[in-house]
């Protein structure tokens, strides 16, 4: 094989790419400091990232139909600050009902920002840049700006994360699950083959009998659902609420969409894809103080690496001569 | 989002009633009822609201106090709303205010002792980051949203990185004036180069070739550039652009507040953007005009000094600006909907 096509394979299946350089990276970490390749601190890597990669897969859907959803981190907050709040006023309140109001909550907040995009027509940029601050500002106006700290939680609260099972906390499980459903929902369900047909091109499926409005209202309750559900992981696992929860978190979220592969103008991308590019974000958060570079490093060399996804995804996609047709046909 | 808009589009285009078109008539009711006129109106209801809140209000030190709160992000504005036009985007406008603030802090360090070369120093760094911004944008041909998530994330990080958790305070001699100066009376030198600033760009967006090239360029960018417009060049241009008058907002700040952290200016981009939403601007590109942003910015304005005399908090207004700018987008395209079914209807019983 020639170089340059496997350069180009490589470049064309992002997870291959991805996996090669995180696995280059483990190798490299793991010489210059053996116990960051250790097992067990793999799988705390893994479950540290695990929000991050459920809410990416999310992401991920919300971006092939064209959207984009920056409130996922403000959402995340507000479903996070309503459960702990619940629970330290409710401690006998069982773990199923926390659950179901986290989703339940979480799906309403998405499905605000859905309808904004479907039926008012609102670029979904801007209706999730308001979304995003609204929510934000929600979850002061219901905290009163106090934090809801770790004793005031009650213990099956900030348990369920951590439970161990087979060898990886729930968090991680979770995640996996995540990955599992959204594989299956991307392949062989009719909603995810249309999440893809309406992103690739909304005429077509329009023509085809999709309609592309409802598919994005669904893509954005699905990313608020999710967005609901990780508010309830991130309070219980960090045990603690507060107005700043995951703040700017939606950036590296979208990130990890755009370092996988996920292309922004819509229908391209795969499952693996946004979990490789949340796991390759999470890599980098964990190795950067092995390595014995500050932490304050991370926001710029995250943002160095989406800017290089970027240029990357867009020579894969203009190889494929698709922009010409797609900027003709607007 | 946009092709959505143009599947809807063609939908009416056919069923549309035969004849001429009803633009020649009532001139004056399309100049009274306009965007500017509500936003004007509007501005005046806030005004008044204002004054009959704190009895302080319409102190002249008072308002010239109350004008500190919006020129930064109203300077940025300006160029934004040319950008926007032109249809594109720059989130990554706070984050290059915090770089150019921390450039300057630092080049204090290394012993620049002159305020010129310090707000020097501040302006390349924002002209920089906009070029970036724009070289990455036109030579890859890729969408300004991501490049700018990511170099959002890049120059503030590059910010973080310089400064970590300390903090510049030791500005040169006479650095204060940008931010803190008085030009005459009192009008402050921030708000008397907004003033001039707007003007400029009214002349420019509304009376020169440039102008409607950027319309154009809004409108329809294949059309622009089979006509003749160099659109990668025009939209570079726009990029830089943006990128020093954020350079310009740098020093103003910078000198106002005397010192700089990373985390300066954050969320920034959200309020300069529901401005120049707010006056008008289309965000799809093609429409917009700077009258408009400069009232929008005006009323802001007042509204967040408004909310500040009522005691609430940051966090609180920021619930508002969301509002704002989901309201302000979604009522004239829901407007136009209930227009264009209207129309339909008219047409479909001759």
């Amino acid at each position: 094989m020639k170089p340059s096509t496997l350069i180009q394979r490589l470049v064309d299946q992002r997870e291959l790419l991805l996996g090669a350089i995180m696995a280059l990276m483990i190798v490299g970490i793991g010489i210059a400091a053996p116990f960051f390749v250790a097992p067990s601190n793999l799988v705390e890597v893994f479950d540290d990232t695990a929000i991050l990669i459920i809410l990416a897969l999310a992401q991920m859907q919300v971006v092939l139909t064209r959207g984009i959803d920056l409130s996922v981190a403000s959402n995340l907050a507000l479903t996070g600050m309503v459960v702990a709040l619940l629970n330290s006023a409710h401690p006998e309140l069982p773990l199923a009902i926390t659950l179901l109001v986290a989703i339940g909550l979480g799906t309403v907040l998405g499905a605000i920002n859905g309808v904004l995009v479907w039926l008012v027509d609102v670029p979904s940029i801007v209706v999730t840049l308001g979304t995003m601050s609204i929510y934000r500002g929600a979850v002061f106006l219901i905290s009163g700006g106090e934090w809801v700290n770790a004793h005031e939680m009650p213990a099956q609260f900030l348990a369920f994360p951590r439970a161990p099972f087979l060898g990886l906390p729930m968090l991680s499980w979770i995640a996996v699950v995540a990955l599992v459903f959204a594989w299956v929902f991307s392949r062989y369900t009719a909603v995810g083959r249309g999440v893809y047909a309406v992103g690739g091109n909304p005429k077509a499926a329009l023509y085809a009998g999709l309609n592309v409005g409802r598919h994005q209202f669904i893509t954005f309750c699905l990313s608020g659902a999710v967005a609901g559900l990780c508010g309830y992981l991130w309070v219980a696992r960090y045990a603690v609420a507060y107005t700043e929860v995951a703040v700017a978190f939606e950036l590296q979220v979208v990130a990890a969409c755009v370092i996988g592969g996920i292309s922004i103008s819509g229908g391209i991308g795969s499952t693996w894809g946004a979990a490789c590019g949340a796991l390759f974000l999470g890599l980098i958060k964990n190795a950067l103080p092995v390595v014995g570079i500050s932490p304050f490093w991370q926001l710029a060399v995250s943002g160095l690496v989406i800017v290089l996804a970027v240029i990357v995804n867009s020579r894969s996609e203009q190889s494929k001569g698709r922009r010409i047709l797609r900027e003709a046909h607007q | 989002m946009m092709n959505q808009n143009a599947i809807e589009q063609t939908v009416p285009q056919n069923l549309a009633p035969k004849g001429p078109p009803d633009t020649l008539s009532n001139a004056w009711r399309s100049k009274v009822i306009r965007w500017e006129t509500l936003l004007l109106c509007f501005c005046g209801l806030a005004f008044f609201v204002n004054t009959r809140m704190s009895p302080y209000f319409l102190d002249p030190w008072s308002l010239s106090d109350a004008t500190f709160n919006f020129t930064e992000k109203a300077i940025v504005a300006l160029p934004m709303a040319l950008l926007i036009i032109a249809r594109d985007i720059d989130l990554s406008v706070a984050s290059t205010i915090a770089l150019c603030s921390v450039a300057m802090g630092f080049a204090n360090t290394l012993g620049v002792d002159s305020a010129a070369l310090s707000a020097a120093i501040g302006l390349a760094v924002g002209l920089l980051a906009g070029l970036f911004n724009g070289w990455l944008i036109t030579r890859f041909e890729v969408p300004a949203i991501v490049v700018t998530i990511g170099t959002m994330s890049l120059y503030r990080g590059i910010a973080y990185i310089v400064l970590g958790d300390s903090a510049y305070r030791d500005y040169p001699e006479g650095f204060e004036f940008f931010g803190q100066g008085y030009v005459w009376g009192v009008l402050s030198f921030e708000f008397v180069l907004f003033l001039v600033l707007s003007a400029v760009f009214a002349a420019v967006l509304h009376k020169t070739t440039l102008g409607r090239r950027i319309y154009a360029i809004g409108n329809n960018p294949t059309a622009a550039l089979f006509s003749g417009i160099q659109v990668k060049r025009h939209r570079q241009l726009l990029f830089a652009l943006v990128g020093l008058f954020a350079g310009i907002a740098a020093v103003l700040l910078t000198s106002r507040i005397g010192s700089t952290r990373p985390s300066i200016a954050t969320g920034w981009e959200l309020e300069i953007i529901t401005m120049v939403v707010l006056g008008g601007v289309n965000i799809l590109g093609g429409s917009g005009s700077v009258p408009g942003v400069f009232i929008a910015v005006f009323l802001m304005g007042l509204v967040t000094f408004g909310l500040g005399l009522m005691n609430v908090p940051g966090i609180v207004m920021s619930i508002f600006t969301g509002l704002l700018l989901i309201l302000v987008i979604g009522t004239p395209i829901i407007w136009r909907r209930v227009a264009q079914a209207r129309k339909l209807r008219k047409g479909s019983t001759p």
